[in-house]
């Protein structure tokens, strides 16, 4: 082979060779790190997967949040009209957090289903509701509207 | 009526956008001068124009016009005059007619100091300026109008501007962040006309680059600012969150760093050619991803954009027409570019040089890029797909991130010893030595010292490595410095005349890398030895960390102009000693409900003490978050010095001699080697 081509060849195959090895390692870490979103009734059903790192969001219940008396413990339910799923939390929670308003916990889901959260994310303004906690309220409300409508069929 | 000469002068500024886009593209092919000239009197005028309509904005916001949409929504008229000012750009529309300012002052500017340029290149340069600001105008007054009112029913009083929004840092970064951004835009033209008129050399890189420069330095002052208003103001002591607005910030930053060094190997040894162009054109397209990313609600998520698509859309459009038709000019008519015809010989490089080194340099910033866009990108591409609602955390833009910086500290410090064609190894070791011992025993010794306690159970490696990548960056540039005042030093006082005839570029290399040290041993040191705690404290109480005591003093209610709080005092002491009063605040925004964390901060080169209050608890218990972070203030003072550096280099005399005589003096000068090691701004 003519000298100029190896040396060329050389250069596409270490090329080929590095892209493959970095498209490889951003795909594992895209993987590794990407938290995944679900909602309350998923979480209570099982069906999302426990001790990984993972996001939850809904309403807080009215009513539901705890708060111990010598530490920063707090423990309150959200919910997305379906379920609810019990979040506990030691910390600091954000300014706009409040009893019936929106409110996304990141963390891992322990064996009795409980959500341990590392970190409480609220709406960042009175406007804002984030948008995967609007979702899945929105398709909790239709299906609640549809198991309704099919009741009310069953009753003819 | 204010209002509406506001946007009667936005729409005359449009009609003199379209005919600085077509008449002195059209001269140029014609060749008409008449035509061409006039292209510089149409950018001065929309600059006049734009300025009319943005102070007309800025009248309305001051008068408490409520009656317009957008005033409506973001001022109140108990606001603080100073924040109604910067409400201005406080939104949306308003801040895309701060963007269309910037645009007209940038042309403007082009305008004005481009007298030394061909008539053919600057008459293309402004003609493509304006045909962005055409796409900006249509924009503005097509889907976001600053100016519309409501009528006949205004409300009588504001919504306010959101807290976290009334502050100072809030008045000067997003000017700040734009002006780079939008200087790109500048960058860009140069490109796109060198691409049109098939030619592209030295002369090319010397008229672009203090244009680059200085759109690089306001990018970087930028997004320092940013980082520092997000500490500050969010409350919580964060700097970077690796959020995909910041990340649109970085992206446009690391590719024009990129840019700033390339186009000095394009000056000095007519190499890289169409790899410049290819980043002028990358960079202003990434600000425009960013200004897509931040304006049209996709990053909230794709469903926000699909319910309102028609700014989406638009900016979409945009983007894909600017991208779209520069990378077919780029493709069409980069291999014409890259072959000059007086070029006298191929130029070439060996494997070790100052060419090599900046080439790495470049690879490590676009891969840099890469996959910061690709963490930034996957999750909408994921919710696209259905793939499910996926964030990509922190985790994943470190784990790239952080051995891509360390990579380029390190060939950074052989960059600034290495010469252009050639450089021997083994000088290049020899020189490299002293440094590497120094750097060596710092990283050994000094977090032994940092430490709590002394001892190999507290001792940080990634304290070690951040500090021996930061001494080996500024020994090395000290060692380079020192060999280049000690040049002919026979002579009484010839180290300060050497030191003045070192040319602007050099020094603001010099400056911009030891920058580089600072910022990274700012946040390589904070991260490691920050100690938090958040604790719960009635007044009296008292709480230790990290060496300092904390006292819970005293809370008592303030009012502020449209805000209420609680203000807390909290002592810090040292030893016994009374190191600073600090007082929290947690206000309570009238016109908004809304609550929001006022962070009280004492602050130091070494470290700063940082106090927020969080909930109030029972009784009169508060959940109080205490914070020492050692070497914080570092990373914006690196910040600086690395804009200060670029802004050096830009005054560089060589670059604004006028006369054309001078230009061909300052290249052959540049060429025989007395000046040939400076490399320029970096």
């Amino acid at each position: 082979m003519h000298p100029l081509r190896k040396q060329r060849l050389q250069l596409v195959i270490l090329l080929v060779v590095a892209a493959a090895l970095v498209i490889g390692l951003v795909v594992y870490m895209l993987r590794e790190n990407g938290n995944f979103f679900y909602t309350p009734a998923q979480i209570v059903s099982g069906e999302a997967p426990k001790s990984t790192f993972l996001r939850a969001g809904g309403m807080v219940v009215d009513g539901s949040v705890l708060r111990s008396d010598d530490s920063l413990w707090v423990q309150f339910k959200i919910t997305d009209g379906v379920e609810m799923l019990t979040v506990e939390h030691t910390g600091i929670l954000p300014d706009l957090f409040a009893e019936g308003e929106a409110a996304i916990a990141s963390g891992k889901v322990d064996e009795n289903l409980v959500l341990q959260a590392t970190q409480i994310l609220a709406k960042h303004d009175e406007k804002y509701t984030p948008p995967e906690v609007a979702d899945a309220m929105n398709a909790a409300y239709k299906a609640k509207q549809e198991e309704k409508k099919e009741q009310g069929g069953s009753y003819k | 009526m204010i209002a509406e000469y506001g946007h009667i002068a936005l729409i005359v500024a449009l009609c003199l956008s379209v005919a600085q886009a077509i008449v002195p593209m059209a001269g140029s092919f014609a060749g008409y001068r008449t035509w061409m000239r006039l292209g510089h009197s149409l950018a001065l005028g929309q600059l006049v124009f734009v300025a009319i309509s943005f102070a007309c904005l800025t009248a309305a916001f001051v008068q408490d016009d409520f009656s317009l949409q957008y005033v409506a929504n973001n001022s109140n008229t108990l606001l603080p005059t100073q924040f109604k000012v910067s409400a201005v750009w406080g939104a949306h529309e308003g801040s895309l007619l701060l963007w269309a300012l910037i645009l007209a002052v940038w042309s403007a500017a082009v305008a004005t100091f481009s007298g030394h340029l061909p008539l053919v290149l600057s008459s293309r340069v402004l003609s493509i300026l304006g045909a962005i600001s055409v796409g900006f105008g249509l924009f503005i007054l097509l889907t976001s109008n600053p100016f519309a009112r409501i009528l006949p029913f205004s409300p009588t009083e504001g919504g306010d501007l959101n807290p976290l929004l009334q502050d100072f840092g809030l008045i000067v970064h997003p000017p700040m962040l734009y002006m780079g951004y939008v200087g790109f835009s500048v960058a860009f033209a140069f490109a796109v006309a060198a691409l049109i008129g098939g030619q592209f050399d030295s002369a090319w890189a010397r008229w672009a680059r203090p244009w680059i420069n200085s759109a690089w330095v306001f990018l970087t002052i930028g997004i320092t600012l940013g980082s520092w208003w997000a500490y500050y103001e969010l409350g919580w002591g964060g700097w970077w969150f690796w959020d995909p607005v910041e990340n649109a910030s970085l992206m446009p930053w690391l590719v024009g760093t990129a840019l700033v060094h390339s186009i000095s190997v394009t000056e000095k040894r007519g190499a890289f050619r169409s790899w410049t162009l290819l980043l002028a054109i990358l960079a202003f397209s990434l600000s425009l991803l960013g200004t897509f990313l931040v304006r049209s609600g996709v990053l909230t998520s794709v469903h926000a954009f699909a319910n309102d698509p028609e700014r989406g859309i638009f900016i979409l459009a945009f983007l894909g027409l600017v991208v779209g038709s520069s990378l077919l000019l780029f493709a069409l008519r980069g291999p014409v570019v890259q072959r000059q015809k007086g070029d006298a010989e191929v130029v070439s490089y060996s494997g070790l040089s100052r060419e090599m080194m900046l080439l790495l340099n470049n690879v490590l910033l676009v891969s840099a890029m890469a996959m910061i866009l690709i963490g930034t990108l996957y999750p909408l591409i994921a919710d696209v797909l259905d793939l499910g609602k996926i964030s990509v955390g922190p985790p994943y833009f470190n784990f790239f991130f952080v051995p891509m910086a360390l990579g380029l500290m390190v060939a950074m410090g052989f960059a600034v010893f290495s010469r252009w064609k050639k450089t021997d190894a083994n000088s290049l070791l020899n020189k490299g030595m002293v440094p590497f011992l120094i750097s060596l025993t710092a990283a050994l010794i000094l977090p032994l010292f940092l430490a709590e306690s002394m001892s190999w159970e507290t001792y940080s490696i990634t304290a070690a490595i951040t500090l021996g990548a930061s001494f080996w960056v500024v020994t090395m540039s000290l060692e380079d410095l020192w060999q280049k005042l000690d040049r002919g030093s026979s002579k009484p006082g010839s180290r300060l005349t050497n030191m003045t005839k070192l040319p602007g570029s050099y020094w603001g290399m010099q400056v911009a890398h030891i920058g580089i040290a600072v910022c990274a041993l700012g946040v390589g040191l904070s991260s490691v030895y920050d100690v938090q705690k958040d604790v719960r404290m009635v007044p009296g109480d008292r709480a230790e960390v990290a060496g300092y005591e904390f006292t819970f003093d005293s809370l008592d209610f303030v009012q502020g102009p449209n805000y209420g709080a609680s203000r807390g005092q909290i002592s810090a002491y040292k030893n016994d000693r009374l190191v600073a009063v600090l007082h929290p605040e947690k206000r309570k925004y009238e016109a908004r409900n809304q609550v929001m964390t006022e962070a009280a901060l004492d602050a130091g080169l070494t470290r700063d003490l940082y106090v927020s209050l969080g909930e109030p608890l029972k009784d009169d218990a508060w959940a109080i978050r205490l914070h020492v972070k050692p070497f914080v203030r570092c990373i914006w003072l690196g910040g600086l010095m690395i804009g200060l550096g670029g802004l050096l280099s830009v005054m560089d005399k060589r670059y604004r001699r006028r006369q054309p005589g001078a230009l061909s003096k300052a290249q052959s000068a540049a060429q025989s080697g007395a000046t040939a090691l400076e490399v320029g701004a970096q």
